[in-house]
Order: structure tokens, then C-alpha cells, then sequence
């Protein structure tokens, strides 16, 4: 009796979390795919096609720059504490406290910081860099947590292994940890480029809202996401920000199995 | 009994984990090409003792070692010592097998690889001849792409034994080699390890008494960081000089 009721209860709860996505996803393909018309993919934006190129365009452009900076900086950072800091360090645990508050700290935080620091003070104005910078914070704290998480749970045995057979600690973590750990910290890469993909309230004080295709790291632009948001509170073209929904969601299932593929791939190989 | 060479001998070693002293100033000799057995009850120190032998516990955090461990009568705690070479001379199988989640290949090319072996020719003849040495050729000679992991714990566990000769070493350490492992698995490893001691000084730590008294020439009675008595084999297990070998070996507690 007790144990058919709980069941109950799980197939509710998964009932309801499937459906609520599934209606979700429904629902923006019913609004948005008959208004994907080839208008919607010019190359140029004018307020007649709203076109969104430029945004798709500069969405790849930021999120390429913003893994760029992050990933290396971000892994390294992971590496660095758990396998070269002594835990018990006051220091480590600060940057371990840091990276889980900057986690939970609101976008739009963010976003007035961007303007202030690298908008104002260091004159980049409103610009693809002064996104990128701003994304990279947002990115870093998942990408290290990712990392620390995937390298703990590579575990003791395997790094003792290679030390004993003569390794040094660069080799043990290049050549056996980092292959263990890829699909962990590869998840944490994909997580961080989809909250930079979904983010607007942060890109919208330093990226700007630019129609133009960026011509370089000091113009503004706009990404998918802000578009999205542009269009539907000008209230014009509601229609067409559902088509760039479409093209979201998209991208963000594109992306969801590249990273099952690529971790796959990566789990297997190594030498 | 003929004349033996000492390999390792070990001077007064104390060891601490933080505040806790884990080792009481031992002193011991292993003898070369001869299988030395530690037995004791669990936490008498034996496989911290194993460690050091290999500097393994230099990987634990707040461990303090003093004392004196020489090999071939060259201190492994000088300052002149490298490590990675030492590590390569004294090679160590560990109580759970830890294969690299990589080709069984792969495994046992790590360790030449690490210390610049490139030549895939050279390479093959390696991994061919340490898997012979390990006893499990036959078994993998076929499967040699594949992973690992995918083998069974026995298998696993020879595999870690042919990756640790595969760097040549002089002394291997055993810790517990066979406690994970099947009466099957475990009776191969014990055959192989005898084998092995033509060619290898051996070190085993081991929790079952049977064992010890079957491999092993020398064996050493741990209790409590200190060694209550090291002998012959068959003198520790007909004859022991100390009550309280006597009492752990006839079963009165441990």
C-alpha cells in the first residue's frame, strides 16, 4: 500500500517534470516554427526583416571567446585545488567558498559590475569584449566546480598507480587523471556555454543591444537570447522572437549532443 | 642456507601521521631475491611500513618519516635521492587492482613510455615479456586493445603486476595483492609471485597467515608500529621466540 503510493507520487513528479518541458517545447515550436521565414536569416538586420543573422552570428562569436578565456583558466584552477593545494589551507577554502557564492550570485550582479568595470572605468564601452569578460565570470565558477568534482571522483588509486611506476605529478595528471575526468569537466564547459547562450540581463549593460554583425572585439552586438528578449518587449514582432526561440532551442539541443558525442568519444581514447 | 645479500635495510624508522606515531623505530634486513612476508593484525603498521620503502607516503599529507631506509646501502631519504627513479627501482602492486582505464597495452607501456622508451618495436617486446613474466599472456595476448576494466579482478591484478615489471624494477612490493581476490586468482598470484623471486627481491604484505607460511622465505611479525620478531618462515610458524607471535599465528586475537 505505502510502497504503491510513493511510486505514485514518482511517476507524478516525473509526470509533471516532463510535461511541464514537453509543454514548453511544444509550445514555442507551435508559435515559432511557421514563422521561420528565409526574412528571418538575411545577412543585414533592418526593422522590416528582423533579421536574426547578427545574433546568431555574435552568439557564436561570444560564446567561443567567453570558453576561450574560461576553460583554461577555469581547469587550471580545478587542477590546482585538488591536486597541487593542501586543502586544510585557509587560502584554498576561501577560493572554494568564492567560486560557490559567485555561482549563486544573480546575473543582473553581473551585468551592472561589467558596465561599471570594464563598460566605464575601463573604457571598452559597449562592446564584445566587455561581454566576453563579463560571460568569462559567469563561466568560471561551473567550469572549476565541474573540474574539481570530475577530479575527485577520479580517486586515489589510479594517480598512486602512476606514481608508482616512476611518474611525476604532470604526467600522472596529463596523461591518466585528465582523460578520466574529460567527460566531467567537458559537462561543466557545456553548462557554462549554455548559461552564457540563455543569459541576458548581464549582456545587456556590457554587450549593448547592437542590430550590426560585430566587426571587432571593441563593437557591440547582440546575442540570440537578447534578441529574443529585444523583440518581444518592443512588442512589434512577438511572432518573430518565438522563431528565434525555435533557434535557441536548437541550438541548445545541437549542443547537448555534441557534448554526449564528444565525451563518449573521449572516455574511450587515451593513451 | 646459503649466504644472503641484504637489498634494503631499514634503521631505525619512525613515522608519524600528525600527532599519532605510527612506527616505533624499526630495524629490518631483506634479504635479495627472497620473498619477505609482514604479517600483523590490521593497523600494526604494515602497510605504512610497505610505503615507505617506495616513498609513497611522501603522497600523504602531515606524514613525518625519520630514521633510515637504505637500498643497495644508498639512504632513499637523502637529499640526492630521485624519486621517480627510485619509484622505478622498487615497483609496487597494491591491495585493490588499479588499472588505468586504458588498453591493457597501454597499461603496461605506461611506465616505459614515462621514463622515454618511444620505439613501438621496443615497446611490443615489453609488453610481451611482462605479461609473460606476469602469467597472463596467454589469457590477453589477443586482447590486447582492449580495456582494461574490462577484464576480471584477478586478471585486473596480474595485469598490475606485468605493468609494474615492465619498468624493470629491482624490488616489488606487495600490499595485500590477493585480499580482493578469488581462492583461484589468489592461487595463481601466489605461484607467479614465487616465480618472480629469481629475478626480484619481494616485499608482501599479507593478512592471511596461510599464505605467508606458503610463499614467503622470511617473515616479519608486526604489532603495534614495532616488529615483535623477524625470522625464517618456518621458524616464525613451528617456532617463534616471542609469545605474542605465537599467540597471533595460533589465532588468539588479530
Amino acid at each position: 500500500m505505502g510502497s504503491k503510493f510513493l511510486r505514485g507520487l514518482v511517476y507524478l513528479a516525473s509526470a509533471i517534470t516532463f510535461g511541464m518541458l514537453g509543454y514548453v517545447i511544444f509550445f514555442i515550436l507551435i508559435n515559432g516554427v511557421r514563422y521561420l521565414t528565409p526574412d528571418l536569416f538575411a545577412w543585414k538586420y533592418n526593422s522590416s526583416n528582423v533579421s536574426m543573422m547578427p545574433a546568431i552570428i555574435t552568439t557564436l562569436y561570444l560564446v567561443g571567446g567567453t570558453l576561450l578565456i574560461a576553460t583554461p583558466i577555469g581547469v587550471f584552477t580545478g587542477f590546482y585545488l585538488v591536486d597541487y593545494a593542501n586543502r586544510k589551507n585557509p587560502i584554498v577554502k576561501a577560493i572554494s567558498m568564492a567560486t560557490d557564492t559567485l555561482a549563486a550570485v544573480p546575473s543582473i550582479v553581473y551585468g551592472l559590475f561589467g558596465f561599471l568595470f570594464f563598460v566605464t572605468f575601463l573604457g571598452f564601452q559597449f562592446s564584445l569584449l566587455a561581454g566576453i569578460l563579463t560571460s568569462v565570470i559567469m563561466a568560471l565558477p561551473l567550469i572549476i566546480r565541474a573540474t574539481e568534482e570530475a577530479l575527485i571522483s577520479t580517486g586515489r588509486p589510479i594517480r598512486e598507480a602512476s606514481y608508482a611506476l616512476g611518474a611525476g605529478k604532470l604526467r600522472t595528471i596529463f596523461t591518466v587523471v585528465l582523460p578520466v575526468a574529460m567527460p566531467g569537466i567537458l559537462s561543466g564547459v557545456i553548462l557554462a556555454s549554455g548559461r552564457v547562450i540563455g543569459e541576458t540581463a548581464a549582456l545587456l549593460y556590457t554587450l549593448g543591444s547592437s542590430t550590426n554583425l560585430p566587426s571587432s572585439v571593441f563593437s557591440s552586438g547582440r546575442t540570440l537570447a537578447l534578441h529574443m528578449y529585444v523583440l518581444s518587449s518592443e512588442g512589434f514582432h512577438v511572432n518573430e522572437a518565438y522563431a528565434t526561440a525555435v533557434v535557441l532551442l536548437l541550438f541548445v539541443l545541437i549542443l547537448n549532443g555534441l557534448s554526449t558525442l564528444v565525451s563518449s568519444r573521449l572516455s574511450k581514447g587515451g593513451k | 642456507m646459503a649466504t644472503k645479500t641484504s637489498k634494503i635495510k631499514v634503521q631505525d624508522l619512525k613515522l608519524w601521521y600528525g600527532d599519532f606515531q605510527a612506527l616505533h623505530g624499526l630495524d629490518l634486513e631483506v634479504p635479495e631475491k627472497k620473498i619477505t612476508a609482514f604479517i600483523g593484525p590490521s593497523g600494526c603498521g604494515k602497510s605504512t611500513f610497505i610505503k615507505t620503502l617506495n616513498r609513497m607516503n611522501d603522497l600523504v599529507e602531515n606524514c613525518r618519516i625519520e630514521g633510515k631506509v637504505e637500498l643497495d646501502g644508498k639512504d632513499i631519504y637523502g637529499s640526492k635521492t630521485d624519486i621517480n627513479q627510485l619509484r622505478k627501482k622498487v615497483g609496487m602492486v597494491f591491495q585493490q587492482p588499479n588499472p588505468f582505464p586504458k588498453s591493457i597495452y597501454d597499461n603496461i607501456a605506461y611506465g616505459p613510455r614515462t621514463h622515454g622508451i618511444k620505439k613501438k618495436a621496443e615497446l611490443d617486446e615489453i609488453v610481451e615479456r611482462s605479461l609473460k613474466q606476469a602469467a597472463i599472456w596467454d589469457e590477453v595476448k589477443d586482447y590486447l586493445d582492449r580495456n582494461a576494466l574490462s577484464i576480471s579482478g584477478g586478471q585486473q591484478q596480474r595485469i598490475c603486476i606485468a605493468r609494474a615489471l615492465a619498468v624493470e624494477p629491482e624490488v616489488l612490493l606487495m600490499d595485500e595483492p590477493t585480499s580482493a581476490l578469488d581462492p583461484i586468482s589468489t592461487a595463481k598470484i601466489e605461484e607467479l609471485v614465487s616465480q618472480l623471486k629469481q629475478d626480484y627481491t619481494i616485499v608482501m604484505v599479507t593478512h592471511n597467515m596461510q599464505q605467508a607460511s606458503r610463499v614467503s622465505d622470511e617473515t616479519a611479525f608486526f604489532l603495534n608500529g614495532h616488529i615483535i620478531e623477524h625470522a625464517d618462515t618456518r621458524k616464525i610458524f613451528t617456532n617463534p621466540d616471542q609469545e605474542e607471535t605465537e599467540n597471533y599465528i595460533s589465532g588468539r586475537f588479530g
